[in-house]
């Protein structure tokens, strides 16, 4: 009882992290209908930056700051320079570019770094708090899930609540109408991608301490199992994308403490068949037109 | 129909003798660089069709490769110590019965796993069928600790094919090898040639120009994507068994993301659906880390140790981008004429 409660706690904080990386997938499907298979790479380049910040001055916090600017400046170069020029005609040019993409970011990490892990600190304490004698979170773990609410508190203010909010909704479900009403369509698709990168920098971020360290591939398994949530949530729902983040979180957890570390990405491989196979769109998802 | 076949198999054995002959040109290691680059080569040429074909971008071919490599060393490491001491196995059955039980192992492993994702991705598109095969790539380590049998981050050990006695005398055991992977090469792709210039090739196609348009013409675009996926992993998996046979070993760690990605890059730079771009593809993605390796031990050591591994992953991406925003023929398109020409349509 005690193992199980300890592992549904892990697995909440690990799923908040999964949770928001699958937001920030989801943002970017919804600004422009593709899935960025770069966005582990373009989410650890930022982490480097915060490293190497927070080596310079001491502060965690400043290097916070400096992840979500490398990540919201990274993510709208790519858009701006290099997504805008893919073709349009040929839907897997999109996938094709973006892995392009990991492999010039990853190996230019490799190159200018080293390819070795490097530890990271964490601000806070990892050793589990315990309540009434029952080991719950740690102390890090507690600040995962307030910043991860908060961020995601924050976009869902965004995005629902104000005016840019509602020209980033209207840019991504109709381009043509809002273009003719004034939206500068180009430019909410870039900012979708600032967005996105900066939350997905933020996730990585936060993964990196409870990790092995960092390193070039340090977020290649977050984008898989996060993928896999977005996937079961369905692409362009950002409440799907939260649901399914902490499902996946948990079941990884409870598959690492009951059967071993290297069955968990075989049951989110499973899920992820599974899910695909009965509903392809995702169980949150609005449905598509038939297409025959 | 006929001479059409014929005409095909002419162009094969004429491509087979003149790569069996050039083997003789090259030193032992060129030779085992021309194996290793031909294994690559049969799997490239199943991704670049299903890609280029019907439109089914699969990033785990690597792991259809492992499957077949896997395969072909459990079923001919078996048929090895089941005929040891028997007759059988003084003569050349000693290494061609394992030999030619591991590629039936290693077909019958690399199908029935690719049928099942073909099951998947007849009803998949893009984006999904990407992340699934991603996924599949990613947990390949955890199948081997986990599956008894695979031998976790070890691997398990192929059988070693030994030059037959009446070549020893002219061949050294790298060119043998080479001469292996020619011939499972020529067997592997020649089929592939038919079936994109005949009727299969038609319907793939039309699936991938139009779904709507193919099922009302009565084809089934479930049943031709799978069965493109089917073949794609076929030939993935007798790219397996060359690359088992070349090295005598199948461990996880050769089949991870980065191998997988760089199928894709040989497919995209030779040109998406051209099986002569993927020949070209494959000597480059097994050339260019050897030369860039070679380059950088002239390096300082920290420089060089930095480079190495990287620099080559590097260039590929920017190949790859290049590529695709500004030359999506790859390098086939560098060859007019014979792509442009019109496809024969067999009337039968």
């Amino acid at each position: 009882m005690e193992r199980l409660v300890f592992l549904l706690s892990t697995g909440l904080a690990r799923g908040a992290v999964l949770a928001l990386f699958a937001l920030s997938l989801v943002i970017v499907y919804r600004a422009t209908r593709t899935v960025n298979f770069a966005q582990a790479a373009m989410a650890v380049a930022p982490v480097y930056v915060a490293f190497a910040v927070t080596s310079a001055t001491g502060s965690y916090w400043l290097g916070l700051a400096a992840a979500l600017a490398a990540g919201a400046l990274l993510g709208a170069v790519v858009e701006r320079w290099l997504i805008r020029r893919v073709p349009r005609d040929n839907p897997l040019a999109g996938i094709i570019v973006a892995i392009g993409l990991v492999m010039v970011i990853q190996a230019g990490l490799a190159i200018a770094f080293g390819p070795d892990h490097r530890p990271v600190h964490a601000p806070f304490s990892q050793r589990p708090l315990a309540v009434g004698g029952v080991n719950l979170l740690s102390p890090y773990d507690l600040f995962v899930l307030v910043v991860a609410a908060v961020v995601m508190g924050g976009l869902a203010l965004l995005f629902n609540r104000t005016s840019l909010g509602l020209r980033l909704r209207a840019a991504a479900f109709a381009p043509e109408t809002s273009r003719l009403l004034g939206v500068r369509v180009p430019r909410m698709v870039t900012l979708g991608w600032t967005l996105s990168v900066a939350t997905a920098a933020l996730a990585a971020l936060l993964l990196v301490p409870t990790g092995l360290g960092l390193d070039p591939h340090a977020a290649d398994v977050l984008f898989v199992n996060a993928f896999a949530a977005a996937v079961i949530g369905g692409l362009d729902s950002p409440a799907g994308a939260l649901a399914a983040g902490l499902t996946v979180g948990v079941l990884a957890s409870l598959v690492t403490g009951y059967a071993s570390a290297a069955a968990a990405p075989l049951a989110v491989l499973a899920l992820l068949t599974v899910v695909l196979l009965v509903r392809p769109h995702g169980l949150f998802a609005a449905r598509e037109a038939r297409t025959a | 129909m006929r001479t059409h076949g014929a005409r095909l198999l002419l162009r094969a054995g004429l491509l087979t003798l003149l790569a069996l002959g050039a083997t003789f040109l090259l030193d032992p290691y060129r030779n085992y660089q021309l194996a290793t680059a031909t294994g690559v080569f049969v799997a490239v040429a199943g991704l670049t069709l299903l890609v280029g074909l019907t439109g089914q971008l699969s990033l785990g071919h690597a792991v259809l490769m492992a499957a077949g490599g896997y395969g072909y060393a459990l079923t001919a490491t078996r048929v090895e110590s089941a005929i040891e001491g028997t007759p059988v196995a003084d003569g050349a059955g000693g290494w061609l019965l394992p030999l030619l039980a591991g590629v039936a192992g290693a077909l019958a492993t690399a199908g029935l796993l690719g049928l099942l994702l073909g099951l998947a991705a007849a009803r998949l598109r893009g984006p999904y069928l990407a992340g699934l095969t991603l996924a599949l790539v990613i947990a390949l380590p955890s199948v081997a600790s986990t599956v008894p049998g695979l031998a976790g981050e070890q691997g398990v050990r192929a059988p070693f094919v030994p030059v037959p006695d009446a070549l020893a005398a002219l061949i050294a055991t790298e060119q043998w090898h080479a001469w292996l992977a020619i011939i499972v090469a020529a067997c592997a792709v020649t089929p592939l040639v038919a079936l994109r210039a005949g009727r299969a090739g038609l319907r793939m196609r039309a699936v991938h120009d139009d779904e709507t348009a193919a099922r009302l013409a009565g084809v089934d675009p479930g049943r031709v994507k799978a069965g493109a996926f089917v073949l794609s992993s076929l030939a993935a998996g007798l790219g397996g068994v060359v690359l088992a046979i070349v090295t005598q070993q199948v461990s996880p760690g050769a089949y991870g993301l980065g191998f997988s990605l760089l199928l894709v890059v040989a497919a995209v730079v030779g040109g998406l659906g051209s099986l002569g771009g993927a020949a070209l593809g494959a000597v480059l993605v097994t050339l260019l880390p050897w030369v860039v390796d070679q380059a950088t031990t002239a390096l300082p050591a920290d420089l060089g140790h930095r480079l190495a591994g990287n620099l080559e992953i590097a260039l590929f991406g920017v190949v790859v981008i290049v590529v695709t925003v500004l030359r999506p023929g790859g390098l086939a398109d560098l060859f007019p004429g014979r792509k442009h020409a019109p496809e024969q349509v067999p009337s039968t």
